[in-house]
């Protein structure tokens, strides 16, 4: 109990919890899980846009996009340090990954049909995850919070770039702004769906607020997204695609229609676009990295050994 | 598991700076590890020096001690500056 009452007076505090700490085993289960999906997250969220590197119109955005790509790469890295803190082993988390045992965020199981894509991609996808993010910067685990402090200040450059891409087709040719309207009218919803079930439907929602890993609830975050976008897509001329998308004086804020959480539902389970294929190549990447690991490993005992001989 | 050791990786963010904790990696050797943590957590200039550990060899202190442990320290007051009253003429010392 002794225990109990120290972890619950850090966290009425505002301080946080670090590794060694004793913690409550849910506190530590769901830390495992989010993270792990976080991570799981950004290493798969690579694929969508890794598949436009070598379609890139010029090598000014070919460089800009392989940078954004590795910095997906280390944000997995960053989160997966994060959670072995925990005292999980990260190759079991990504066997977790390879099996479906955990998951990742649905938007990156939809298709990149377009060069537009990558830009909406860095405008609402990385948006969203901007809004979703800034506030675990002050999640009560420390390695979380620290590792979320790291990936926000990257992430202002994927917002960026992807919108003064979109920018270029705005100004571009009738061809560009209809593909830059496409790519709109497919990625706003799945974008919206990135802040995770309604507040009444959220299983794991108020534990977490509770114990202060999340800080606000979803429709909270959905809401603010919403406000804060719709000017944006003004600047760009597109439509958001939502009939009952409109201001509400009364609620200083935008109204807007039905998500279909069937759809969500389904992505989840397995049934989206692209989610046998976004596994499949993952797990292609590491079955035919094996050798490289062997090799390295290899390597280094032979050093070790020369080391040991001289 | 993993087969490959984990390090902790520290960066010195520019000179006059001490070495600070920025988090971990896998890698098969020492050489990697410098290497891989280069490409992790300096990809923008964040840092001109970096250390890493094998996680193994750090000596830590446990946190369920940490009353007694930090004990000896917190009844002597006389170590801060804010112990002495001085007159004013001579309160910047
Ligand atoms: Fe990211
Ligand atoms: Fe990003």
């Amino acid at each position: 109990m002794e225990q109990q009452e120290q972890f619950d007076a850090v966290l009425a505090a505002d301080e946080r919890i670090e590794p060694r700490d004793w913690m409550p085993e849910k506190y530590r289960a769901t830390l495992i899980r989010q993270i792990a999906q976080h991570a799981h997250s950004e290493i798969i969220g690579m694929q969508p846009e890794g598949a436009w590197l070598t379609k890139a119109p010029s090598l000014r955005r070919k460089a800009i996009l392989l940078a954004k790509v590795q910095d997906e790469a280390g944000h997995g890295m960053y989160l997966y340090s994060a959670a072995e803190t925990l005292g999980v082993d990260r190759s079991d988390l990504l066997d977790r990954l390879h099996t479906g045992a955990q998951k990742y965020s649905t938007i990156f199981n939809y298709p990149t049909l377009e060069w537009a894509d990558v830009g909406v991609i860095g405008w609402l996808v990385d948006g969203a995850a901007i809004v979703n993010q800034v506030p675990l910067c002050r999640c009560s685990y420390g390695p979380y919070a620290r590792a979320m402090i790291r990936i926000c200040k990257e992430e202002s450059f994927h917002q960026r770039q992807g919108f003064e891409m979109l920018l270029a087709l705005r100004d571009g040719t009738d061809g560009q702004r209809a593909m830059l309207q496409d790519a709109v009218n497919r990625w706003w919803w799945p974008s919206l769906m990135m802040f995770g079930p309604p507040d009444g439907a959220s299983a794991n929602s108020s534990a977490s607020m509770a114990w202060k890993i999340k800080r606000h609830s979803n429709d909270d975050l959905r809401q603010r997204f919403v406000d804060m976008t719709v000017p944006q897509a003004d600047v760009l001329g597109v439509r958001l695609p939502d009939n009952d998308l409109r201001w509400n004086a009364e609620r200083n804020s935008h109204d807007f229609g039905e998500i279909d959480w069937e759809e969500f539902a389904r992505v989840v389970k397995g049934d989206g676009p692209c989610n046998t294929e976004r596994i499949e190549r993952r797990t292609a990447a590491h079955t035919e990295g094996e050798w490289v690991r062997e090799a390295a490993t290899a390597y280094a005992r032979k050093q070790a050994a020369k080391v040991g001989a001289a | 598991m993993s087969e490959w050791p984990l390090w902790e990786v520290f960066v010195r963010p520019r000179r006059g700076l001490g070495h600070a904790h920025v988090g971990s990696l896998h890698a098969p050797d020492a050489e990697m590890a410098l290497r891989n943590a280069r490409d992790l957590y300096t990809r923008r200039q964040e840092g001109v020096s970096i250390w890493v550990v094998p996680a193994g060899s750090i000596t830590a202190s446990s946190p369920e001690e940490k009353d007694s442990f930090f004990d000896p320290a917190g009844d002597k007051v006389y170590r801060h500056p804010t112990f002495y009253t001085l007159p004013p003429e001579v309160d910047h010392l």
